[in-house]
């Protein structure tokens, strides 16, 4: 070895240098077009109109976000509906998927086997698209409310899956039984036992689920009508079908007739995509540490 | 005993709320497959589930036999399978020369902060992809247009040319896809016991030797798992990527109609909810049919990477 401080058996230095290129290209490929958005949402519309998007605009405005804060009622009703939904739906998905995991845990469960199977037979086969459609709209009368966006997607057996191996891998059985010699009844175990031991697997489950609320636009394009109660993703979805939404309809995000020419409509859009990134970016460092561990959990033992 | 059937009874009361929720959109859904068989109505006189479906008229398989009188529906199956098959292919090669080149990166910290940025996409929604993609394609405002029009080119109007969407298509699936896929190869590699390593080197075996002979080997469970799930999923596509990110253009249709969205505007543009069930049905078969092939393909290779 010609330098002392490589440790043995690396690639030579050329070689690395190479794979520094490769990653750093890929990566800045990753997030360019987030940070292309952002430079968009702060640029003002003179520079768009003149030169397009740039990731160099000739000025900066604030134009976008001051007019989300000052006018945009229905833009903030949005942004409230998918932080509501995503709290509700979490919490509500951590508790159904707690329960029936923890139960599938339990060896000494009478009906262990058959509820397993109950479960992850929906992996394998399903109604499709257009029964389940029919079956909640029809049926279960899911339409125009948060429970429409909630239910839905309240079960996934793969967050089953993660819960039930996180269990399986931290909580000894004889804990359990120990508890139930001493006279703790199964959901007191369950609460005050299981629960605070299995807390990494619980925040696992909890942010793929929060992730999964969080950008869900497609249960709201099927089951939700009144724009009360659009997500910011749904609402992000309307406005690309409608190509110049934001001028043309401003009743729907609150506007006045006088502001409609002054419209940063392009910046605007751009805006609100900064805003549905921004939480998930906040909450990153947590879904890197937790999700990892989750997806390779999910994706080995299922 | 008394305590045994109390113990059974609290613990069915645990899984009663998922199960009644599996029961009800999951189970009675797979019911609702008849539909295929049916010319499904909506009751005027009383609407309601039961009575559409009682008052729809049986067609037999004329659902079916429609489907495939048009042109169309054997250009969406073929798009479908084509990027499947090809994305397949590219993603496994990119995500397992990734997590190969990162494994051997020797600034660990360095590592990690390429990992963090590689990860990313996986977290935005098609949606939020579909605002990236029109920043770059806008008709009048996006940067490619831009340039063209800046350079004195040919300006192309990308939402309205379906020959150039295989290609942005692909690049959208690699940009979201990959970086997952890399971390989980990433997890696999990093389990292998590093004295192999040592053994090799001692043995004279070239760093490229060490990749081929002992990470690829073991990382074949893995991406023998990941296979048989894609192959499973291969008239299956992602409907987000082909609704939201072509905007759902109708003239880009030929290269972005998938399975998937033709389900979904059957059912929704035409209300066809028989033709559209019918659809999902034969999706279902051909994706159940093709993840038995493939476990079984993996089994005749190697016995330990089969999924069941």
């Amino acid at each position: 070895m010609k330098n002392k401080k490589r440790r043995i058996n690396t690639v030579s230095r050329p070689a690395e240098a190479v794979m520094h290129l490769i990653l750093a290209a890929f990566c800045l490929a990753c997030i360019l077009p987030f940070v292309f958005v952002v430079i968009i949402s702060f640029s003002s519309q003179d520079s768009i109109r003149e030169m397009g998007f740039s990731f160099t605009p000739k000025s900066w405005a604030l134009d976008a976000y001051t007019y989300v804060v000052k006018l945009g009622q229905k833009l903030w009703i949005s942004y409230f509906n998918s932080f509501f939904i995503t709290i509700v739906g979490t919490l509500c998905t951590l508790l159904v998927t707690g329960l029936y995991a923890y139960a599938l845990y339990r060896k000494d469960f009478k009906f262990r086997r058959f509820f397993t199977f109950f479960c992850f037979f929906t992996m394998i086969f399903g109604g499709g698209l257009a029964p389940t459609y029919v079956i909640c709209k029809q049926f279960l009368g899911l339409s125009d409310s948060y429970a429409a966006v909630i239910i839905p997607m309240l079960l996934n057996p793969f967050n089953i899956i993660v819960m039930r191996t996180f269990f399986q891998s931290s909580i000894p059985g004889d804990l359990i039984d120990a508890a139930a010699i001493d006279g703790s009844g199964e959901y007191h175990t369950l609460f005050r036992i299981v629960v605070p031991i299995a807390k990494p697997g619980i925040a696992t489950v909890g942010l793929l689920s929060a992730l999964a609320y969080w950008n869900e636009w497609f249960i709201p394009m099927l089951y939700i009508r009144d724009s009360k109660y659009y997500p910011l993703q749904y609402l992000l979805q309307e406005m690309q079908s409608k190509v110049d939404f934001l001028s043309r309809n401003s009743s729907v995000i609150g506007a006045e007739a006088a502001v409609r020419a002054s419209l940063p409509s392009d910046t605007l859009r751009m805006a609100l995509v900064v805003l549905i990134v921004i939480p998930i970016a906040f909450a990153y460092p947590f879904f890197q540490r937790y999700i990892i561990s989750g997806l390779t959990i999910g994706s080995v033992k299922g | 005993m008394k305590g045994k059937t109390k113990k059974t009874l609290l613990l069915l009361s645990m899984v009663l709320p998922g199960a009644i929720w599996f029961f009800l959109l999951r189970y009675i859904p797979m019911a609702g497959i008849v539909l295929a068989f049916k010319e499904y109505k909506v009751y005027t006189k009383n609407p309601g589930f039961w009575n559409n479906l009682l008052h729809s008229k049986w067609v037999g398989l004329k659902n079916f036999e429609f489907m495939f009188s048009t042109k169309d529906s054997w250009v969406y199956v073929r798009n479908t399978l084509l990027y499947n098959i090809f994305w397949i292919v590219l993603g496994l090669v990119l995500a397992v020369a990734l997590a190969v080149i990162l494994n051997e990166i020797t600034q660990k910290r360095v590592a990690k902060v390429y990992q963090t940025f590689m990860f990313f996409p996986y977290f935005l929604s098609w949606v939020v992809a579909s605002y990236f993609v029109l920043a770059f394609l806008d008709p009048t405002r996006g940067l490619l247009t831009h340039w063209q029009a800046a350079g004195g080119g040919e300006v192309i109007n990308w939402y309205h040319e379906p020959k150039y969407w295989p290609v942005i298509l692909t690049i959208c699936n690699i940009w979201k896809t990959t970086g997952y896929s890399c971390v989980l190869y990433l997890a696999a590699i990093t389990g292998i016991d590093g004295t192999q390593y040592e053994a090799a080197a001692i043995d004279g075996a070239t760093k490229w030797q060490q990749i081929r002979y002992v990470t690829l080997p073991h990382l074949r469970t893995m991406i023998a798992i990941l296979f048989i799930m894609n192959v499973g999923n291969i008239v299956k596509a992602d409907f987000g990527l082909f609704y939201s990110v072509p905007m759902n253009s109708g003239s880009l249709f030929s290269t972005t109609g998938v399975i998937d969205t033709y389900v979904y505007r059957t059912m929704t543009a035409t209300n066809n909810i028989g033709m559209s069930t019918a659809a999902g049905l034969l999706q279902q078969l051909v994706g159940f049919v093709c993840i038995m092939a493939a476990n079984k393909i993996v089994t005749k290779i190697d016995e330990d990477s089969a999924l069941f």
